[in-house]
């Protein structure tokens, strides 16, 4: 029983650190590539800090205030339920009561707890990035979680542990043994970091802050929180189904920091799309490609049999 | 920080703006300094523009001065800013808008005037329709003053600003809570039947409750 809940407690802090010192980078390199010196790698921490620590005046009702804890708790729990390391008793969370299902259907709760605290606050700007982002949910869903599919086909099962147990060597590594899912989810998986092309949600100077526009002080606070967990339990995931697991936390911030820099590359090279054309791109490209690897694994192996 | 309550005078407001005075010495911890660290390492702008200031904000968020190495980044609306800066001159109508927002704002906020325009009314003095000054109407943190300012001026300003918060004490939006009728007056002064309703301002006098 303390084991778990000092575990939780650590995995939950792993994820918090790696989060705001992974957006500090990003955010330091932003600023390199426009030649200029940027923020220091701890400036999300600050923002952060300062968020929780301002007033808190305003109110629209329970939803308002209740929406962003469902998100904190989606987040929380999605944190908790992916395996950090393998081969360890550590950083394991409530991962072995759980499998990639469970962990699909908690990706979902981060949106729709926005949603209904968003659509509570009745901001027109809000409503509107809300709608942005489920309409590229629903885009980014299908291919993502057909990736994902394609991964528990591979490995003929829905345990994280398992698939990561079985990834034994860079031979066996996700990312050798299964590229073309590797490909499917990668797009999706940017946009579900909010990263460019793909950041219309939030995107400042088209809906102002998007979903976030009437969160201003403690819950403010609380989202940029759990949007920081979010992306590393998502790194973390990814590391765990492709590039095969870590065995210590050296080498889990290593191979997700290398995962980070690849969509990091790809977001600061291409420009924002469109709702619509995010939309169309998922369902054409990733989507395309998804199916035909379906086609190859599910199939194509039977009939030559 | 000084309003003219306590002594008229150029000699008697250049004393008071050098000597804090007793009530702006609060009794800090450990705590409220890292606080305090943390809050001027990290301030989210909101930019009210009018001409010719809003010109010389945009360079300050480009790569030329570049003030995101000071963690000053731009915020979308008011509720997330900390700083307002209101670079130039207000209109009656524009005033309105600019109480609405920095009343929006969550604490704690500051202000920063930019240009001479705010100090006195600038160019602007003898206009019929323009506030002279806007330090009666909002409390301003600081000043910059020129006309208008440079980048390199305005950077030096959220410093100092910086600096401020990092000692503590009391700022601008103390003054408006603590002056709030005072304010208040003055706005229904400038405004008349312009005045933003009631229900905008009722939770300063509620004790902060919305």
């Amino acid at each position: 029983m303390m084991h778990a809940v000092v575990d939780s407690l650590a995995m939950i802090g792993v994820s918090y650190v790696m989060g705001f010192l992974f957006y500090g980078f990003y955010r330091q390199l932003n600023a390199r590539i426009q030649r200029r010196w940027g923020p220091s790698i701890w400036q999300n921490f600050f923002d952060n800090m300062k968020f929780f620590f301002k007033s808190e005046t305003l109110s629209h009702g329970p939803m308002f205030f209740f929406g962003p804890m469902i998100i904190m708790a989606g987040a929380f729990t999605t944190v908790l339920f992916v395996p950090f390391l393998k081969d360890s008793t550590w950083l394991q969370g409530f991962s072995q009561y759980g499998n990639l299902i469970l962990i699909i259907y908690l990706l979902v709760v981060g949106p729709l707890g926005n949603a209904l605290a968003v659509g509570s606050s009745g901001n027109p700007f809000g409503v509107m990035g809300v709608t942005r982002g489920l309409t590229r949910l629903m885009g980014l869903e299908v291919p993502f979680f057909l990736g994902l599919a394609l991964v528990m086909l591979q490995h003929e099962t829905s345990s994280v542990h398992a698939i990561m147990a079985a990834q034994d060597g860079l031979a066996n590594w996700g990312i050798v043994t299964n590229p073309v899912a590797f490909v499917v989810i990668l797009l999706p998986f940017i946009a579900a970091q909010n990263a460019s092309p793909f950041d219309v949600v939030g995107a400042p100077v088209e809906v102002y802050a998007g979903p976030r526009v009437e969160f201003g002080g403690r819950l403010l606070g609380v989202l940029m929180t759990q949007n920081m967990m979010m992306s590393i339990a998502k790194l973390v995931l990814v590391v765990d189904l492709f590039l095969g697991g870590a065995s210590n936390v050296l080498v889990l911030i290593a191979k997700a920091f290398s995962l980070f820099l690849l969509t990091t590359a790809i977001s600061m090279v291409f420009p924002r799309l469109k709702t619509e054309q995010a939309v169309d791109f998922f369902w054409k490209v990733p989507l395309g490609i998804g199916v035909l690897a379906v086609i190859l694994t599910v199939w194509l192996p039977s009939w030559s049999a | 920080m000084y309003h003219k309550t306590q002594c008229e005078g150029f000699q008697c407001e250049q004393a008071m703006l050098e000597v804090p005075g007793d009530a702006e010495t609060v009794r800090e911890g450990v705590l409220d300094k890292l606080i305090a660290w943390m809050r001027q390492r990290s301030l989210f702008v909101l930019a009210y523009g009018t001409g010719c200031g809003a010109i010389e904000m945009r360079p300050l968020m480009t790569s030329r001065f570049d003030a995101e190495r000071f963690g000053i980044i731009g915020a979308a609306t008011p509720r997330q800013a900390d700083v307002l800066v209101i670079s130039g001159y207000l209109a009656l109508k524009t005033l309105r808008r600019v109480i609405r927002s920095y009343e929006q704002m969550q604490e704690p906020k500051y202000v920063i005037g930019l240009g001479s325009c705010t100090i006195n009314g600038g160019m602007y003095w003898d206009s019929y329709n323009t506030v002279k000054q806007v330090d009666r109407y909002i409390p301003i943190d600081i000043y910059v003053n020129g006309c208008m300012p440079r980048p390199e001026a305005l950077i030096e300003g959220f410093v100092a600003l910086q600096q401020r918060i990092k000692q503590g004490g009391k700022a601008g939006y103390h003054q408006y809570r603590e002056n709030i009728d005072w304010y208040k007056a003055n706005q229904r002064k400038a405004l008349g039947e312009e005045m933003p309703p009631a229900y905008t301002y009722d939770w300063y006098h509620a004790g902060g409750v919305a």
